[in-house]
């Protein structure tokens, strides 16, 4: 079983979100930049499902040479090998069109992905590469098995889930719940120095959206303090005051 | 040129988030000066698709096909995006529920369409400027994208548009899908509906409890309080990795971003991934017996106190106000 992992370098979960240029480019100074924590999720189950040589892992990333130390780590992990594409991520159009160009050039069992990246939350990679690729998508996943040559995928609703039987090759964004991130080891981080790393160049791709601008949320008001021994009181200021229920 | 709306049903049912994408949509075909179609897919009754008519469709398109009984969102997505080309709509207008991120990059590649998912406002259009305000940095701020295809998909957050009523009597016609067999490769398994709680993304009122009580065993203040305001539950990423509460009920950064109009959060700190999900939310009001703790920082009101003592004090309170209205 070959699979294939998408994976994105985001900003550490901790940082402090600013921008500069008057509010039109994310500052990414001092900003520690991590493997995205759902694409770690997704990689960490993809690791479970080939143990004892029952396939191999790639792991793709656009991205300029800084994002090398996010995919070395993504190797320390457990990938076998893995694939930079060598682009600044312009959106997910780009990212996707540029991922299943790659796929249909090098064919994989399964794709995985995060539900989301942190940074743009837009989960949109698994869907569009399903598109692309015209194979079926499950945008957000909470469990993931193989029988023979189908994935057994469970799907959030609202209100409750739904099990989905789905025939390879398929794409799959992973949430939490599909498995407890791997944290490498010794082995694997010396390893990750010596596993192939390909770098290739992007395909053109057109334009459909551009970020003009940012802001961050205004600052909330000051807290209002209630004692203890009132705590009911609070019950009426949502009532009267706050109307919220 | 029309904006369509996929109208999401649940159980056959229309949620209210469905009726905030159609409020929405009904806005941006005013601003354009068009009309408004909604496509709703699967097994709905006449007197549900009558009322997507109240919320502003002129028209409404009701595909109900036995293969399309249960959401397969390769087949949904082929469906709304046909109705799109045959409607001649450029404007796709979803909710931006769990469905709705499955659908919505199927449809915009289809479309060849410009994305703006997790939008939180109305579009801004003036000329060829097609601008839309989304969530981005997982709530710890907002971007504007600017879509610039001829063809745009808008996913909207749940709780972040009104419902707004406009009496228009939408005529409901049948709309003949062409089914392609490779869209159905996906099987439905099985359904698992969780009793009849509220469903976390919609809800308007979320009780969330963190590692502060202590342990899965002291739950049941926390549902007690959350039946009686009609709220969804939730909880820190801690407690869910314990397993003392389910993954789906995790808010955050790396859980569900959540914005109902009223979060309670109970033993929680506030660590920064955690208000990243919730932050906004209309009102928060937070207890915790730490005065330090980071989330009174962002909350509207505060009981510094024991949750054990404040909660069955909220709860008795509650009962009272109802038994008063
Ligand atoms: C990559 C990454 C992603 C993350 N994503 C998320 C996320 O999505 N969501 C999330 O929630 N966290 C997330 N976290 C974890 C986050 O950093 C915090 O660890 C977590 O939010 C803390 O949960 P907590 O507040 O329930 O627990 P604690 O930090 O243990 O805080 C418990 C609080 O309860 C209070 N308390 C204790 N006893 C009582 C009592 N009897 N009555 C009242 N108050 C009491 C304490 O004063 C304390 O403030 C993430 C972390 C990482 C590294």
């Amino acid at each position: 079983m070959k699979i294939l992992v998408c994976i994105s370098n985001v900003p550490d979960t901790t940082t402090k979100i600013t921008f500069t240029d008057n509010n039109t480019q994310f500052n990414t100074n001092g900003v520690q930049f991590i493997l995205n924590p759902y694409d770690e999720i997704a990689l960490s189950r993809a690791i479970e499902l080939t143990e004892g040589g029952k396939g191999t892992i790639t792991v793709i990333n656009v991205g300029e040479v800084a994002t090398e130390a996010t995919i070395r780590k993504a190797l320390a992990i457990g990938a076998d090998d893995a694939v930079r594409i060598n682009a600044k991520p312009h959106d997910a159009w780009f990212v996707s069109y540029q991922i299943a160009d790659y796929v249909k050039q090098n064919a994989f069992d399964l794709i995985l992905a995060g539900r989301e990246s942190i940074d743009y939350n837009g989960s949109k990679v698994a869907g569009m590469l399903g598109e692309l690729l015209d194979i079926p998508s499950v945008s957000i996943i909470k469990k993931l098995d193989i029988d023979g040559d189908k994935g057994i995928v469970e799907r959030e609703i609202e209100g409750g889930k739904e099990i989905l039987v789905i025939p390879f090759p398929f794409v799959a964004g992973a949430a939490e719940g599909v498995a407890e991130p791997k944290i490498p080891n010794m082995r694997g981080i010396m390893s990750a120095r010596t596993k192939p790393l390909n770098v290739i160049e992007p395909v053109e791709v057109k334009v459909t959206s551009e970020i003009l601008n940012y802001e961050t949320p205004a600052p909330r008001g000051q807290v209002k303090l209630i004692a203890v021994d009132d705590s009911a009181s609070l019950i009426g200021l949502l009532h009267t005051e706050a109307r919220v229920i | 040129m029309p904006v369509l709306t996929y109208a999401e049903n649940a159980g056959g049912k229309f949620k209210k988030s469905t009726f905030e994408a159609v409020s929405y949509a009904r806005a941006i075909a005013d601003q354009t000066n068009t009309s408004l179609t909604a496509i709703s897919i699967g097994d709905v009754s006449a007197d549900e698709l009558n009322a997507l008519g109240k919320y502003g469709a002129d028209k409404v398109l009701n595909v109900s096909n036995d293969q399309l009984k249960q959401f397969v969102n390769q087949a949904y997505a082929s469906v709304i995006a046909d109705a799109a080309a045959k409607e001649g709509a450029n404007i796709v207008v979803l909710s931006n529920s769990f469905s709705g991120r499955g659908l919505s990059p199927r449809i915009g590649v289809k479309l060849q369409a410009g994305i703006a998912d997790g939008a939180v406002a109305l579009p801004e259009i003036s000329g060829d400027k097609f601008t839309v305000k989304k969530t981005a940095f997982s709530g710890k701020a907002f971007a504007t994208v600017q879509l610039t295809s001829v063809n745009k998909v808008i996913a909207l957050v749940p709780n972040s548009y009104k419902v707004v009523e406009k009496q228009t009597a939408g005529k409901v016609e049948d709309f003949n899908a062409d089914i392609k067999q490779s869209d159905l490769k996906a099987i439905i398994k099985e359904i698992v509906q969780a009793t009849d709680k509220v469903s976390l993304p919609d809800a308007e009122i979320v009780v969330s409890g963190g590692r502060g009580l202590k342990g899965p065993e002291n739950w049941g203040m926390i549902e007690e309080l959350a039946g009686l305001l009609g709220a969804a539950t939730a909880c820190s990423k801690p407690v869910s990795d314990a397993d003392w509460r389910p993954h789906s009920e995790h808010v955050g950064q790396t859980g569900i971003a959540i914005s109902p109009n009223l979060y309670i959060a109970v033993g929680i700190s506030g660590a920064i991934q955690h208000l990243a999900g919730v932050s906004s939310s209309k009102v928060i009001v937070v207890i915790n017996k730490d005065p330090e703790a980071p989330f009174f920082k962002v909350a509207d009101y505060g009981i510094v106190g024991d949750a054990f003592e404040v909660v069955p004090k909220l709860i008795a309170a509650v009962k009272e106000y109802k038994a008063t209205v």
